[in-house]
């Protein structure tokens, strides 16, 4: 265990000392701030555009944060020849996957976080700035605690994302790795489209094949709430819990899949 | 030999300000020469709302945002050009893919219907279209009576089918939390001679339920030009008793101001002179007022 929370803080000091994380992760708050010169250029909707660009830009820099972290954890160390000297002390090959994965993702929420906190001090300025009669044609209001629903099924999925991302990297090339992963979360968007394949296509074979992709992938738009909670649309508990289980069942197995390949992955 | 950071002279400071300013002073100079290529007409490269809402993965309502953004800025455009001959074809396909992306966008539903029915120059003057746009979005918030209230507005106003937007708010009237107004608003509709009362009625409602500005600015225009066709009326009165008193239509404002039929030459209520028509006697807006068109005069 202190094998693993080592290993972990080293990957969390190294993304601290990595100046991209950072600029992402500025980028992030520069684009939520920017949303109030967006939401000039339209109809109203300011506090929607807010909303929806900040979601947005959390989930997708965290998306390309846990992909491209997440592929170069293992295959650096490989790469530089510095994972003989972490094998050679007292760590087994399961306790350094699961270390560097907890170590990004440690990061990642890290990351999450200030995001929440710059997207929130964003709407803040915005409820402070408009007129009360404005406020009654919200959906939701500007501070609405609900948004922190989407935010936590965001962080699920950028877990997941980053398990996904470890586990290809324990066998396949680094672009091939970007690939499958990028592949892996098209896909699980697809999720109702692959279900009802038969309807649109003829073939007999196609929407069967389609349906057995639909069960073994994650279904990624089950943890995508941030349309509703922007609506101000009720999002149930349960249907939070039963997607956050089914995708921490799909991290095991996809941590599981990463020890089992890279215990037996020859290194010399 | 170049591991050690070195401390350069005074002289690359001044050339980076040097080159600096270079370079913006041919910023300048190119400005206003260069030949600009002629301005092409937008391109929706994505015609399918099916399409794009597979493509935008995950990121559906930013998407929309953009499409939204996208539909008001064309409908924006299209209206300010100068073009004879104005097109407004795409602002239907863009309301549809920002509301498949966006099933619950309800000011895209109910401004973009207030755009799509508008009348030429001033819109598409698409009043099918726009019953087609709330249509969907009552299959996708089957209990929103605004939705209701606006297909039963384009009915009246802009198609002139009393029953049609009758049945429509007595459609909406049924819904959970539907106002007390909208079931009498469906007498008034078809309450013979009372037309210009019911469209003011329907106007003054459209502002009070209005969730946002730009529906309100629509509806205090829609009463003005309500005002401007009772003026009308007024005005061609007097134009019709001079042509009766001196058997021709007046030249201009100022045989009725002359005569004292007219304290002063009359403006619409956007502060913008009538335009009076010497040979037929008829009185419209100005088609610099911002009341221009007006509904009864575009039949």
């Amino acid at each position: 265990m202190r094998s693993i929370a080592i290993i972990a803080g080293g990957v969390f000091r190294d993304s601290i000392r990595d100046r991209i994380g950072y600029g992402l992760v500025f980028f992030s708050i520069m684009l939520m701030a920017s949303s109030f010169l967006l939401a000039q250029l339209t109809a109203g909707q300011d506090v929607k555009i807010i909303k929806d660009l900040g979601l947005a830009a959390a989930s997708g820099i965290g998306l390309f944060i846990a992909t491209f972290f997440g592929i170069g954890l293992v295959t650096k160390e490989v790469e530089r020849r510095s994972i003989y000297s972490v094998l050679s002390k007292p760590v087994t090959r399961t306790q350094f996957v699961i270390g560097k994965y907890l170590g990004l993702v440690l990061t990642l929420l890290i990351n999450l976080s200030i995001m929440v906190a710059a997207f929130y001090a964003v709407l803040w300025y915005l409820d402070l700035t408009t007129v009360s009669s404005a406020k009654t044609a919200w959906e939701a209001p500007a501070m609405d605690p609900q948004m922190l629903k989407a935010f936590a099924l965001i962080g699920v999925e950028l877990m997941l994302i980053t398990a996904t991302a470890i586990f290809f990297s324990t066998f396949s090339s680094p672009f091939l790795s970007v690939a499958l992963t990028f592949a892996v979360y098209v896909v699980g968007h697809f999720g109702e489209d692959l279900k009802n394949l038969n309807s649109i296509v003829k073939s007999m074979v196609l929407p069967f094949v389609a349906k057995g992709v639909y069960y073994v992938m994650p279904n990624l738009s089950a943890l995508d709430v941030k349309s509703a909670v922007v609506h101000g649309l009720p999002v149930s508990g349960t249907s939070m819990l039963l997607a956050t289980g089914s995708c921490l069942l799909y991290i095991a197995t996809l941590l599981v899949g990463s020890v089992l390949i890279f215990s037996r992955r020859d290194l010399k | 030999m170049g591991t050690k950071p070195v401390k350069h002279s005074g002289f690359l400071w001044v050339a980076l300000v040097v080159l600096l300013v270079s370079a913006t002073g041919s910023q300048v100079v190119l400005e206003g020469k260069l030949q600009r290529p002629a301005l092409l007409p937008g391109v929706q490269w994505v015609q399918s709302p099916g399409l794009m809402r597979r493509v935008a993965v995950g990121f559906n309502a930013i998407w929309a945002d953009i499409y939204w953004i996208r539909a008001v800025q064309y409908y924006g455009d299209t209206k300010l050009s100068v073009d004879g001959k104005k097109n407004y074809d795409q602002l239907y396909p863009l309301l549809d893919i920002t509301t498949s992306l966006d099933p619950y966008f309800s000011i895209a539903y109910r401004f973009g219907s207030i755009l799509l029915s508008e009348g030429y120059p001033n819109g598409p003057g698409q009043a099918d279209q726009a019953i087609t746009l709330l249509e969907k979005g009552i299959r996708e918030t089957p209990n929103r009576w605004q939705y209701y209230h606006d297909a039963g507005f384009v009915k009246y106003w802009w198609t002139r089918d009393a029953q049609a937007a009758a049945d429509w708010f007595l459609k909406g009237a049924k819904l959970p939390g539907a106002p007390n107004w909208l079931e009498p608003l469906a007498a008034t509709v078809l309450a013979e001679h009372g037309e210009r009362e019911a469209s003011r009625e329907l106007w003054v409602q459209l502002a009070a339920t209005a969730e946002h500005d730009w529906i309100r600015k629509a509806a205090e225009r829609g009463l003005k030009q309500l005002d401007a066709e009772a003026h009308i009326e007024i005005l061609e009165g007097l134009a019709q008793k001079f042509y009766d008193t001196y058997g021709r239509f007046p030249n201009g404002w100022g045989d009725l101001t002359g005569i004292k039929w007219l304290r002063r030459i009359p403006v619409d209520p956007a502060g913008q002179f009538y335009v009076l028509d010497p040979v037929t006697g008829t009185v419209n807006v100005s088609p610099r007022s911002p009341l221009y068109p007006l509904r009864s005069r575009t039949r």
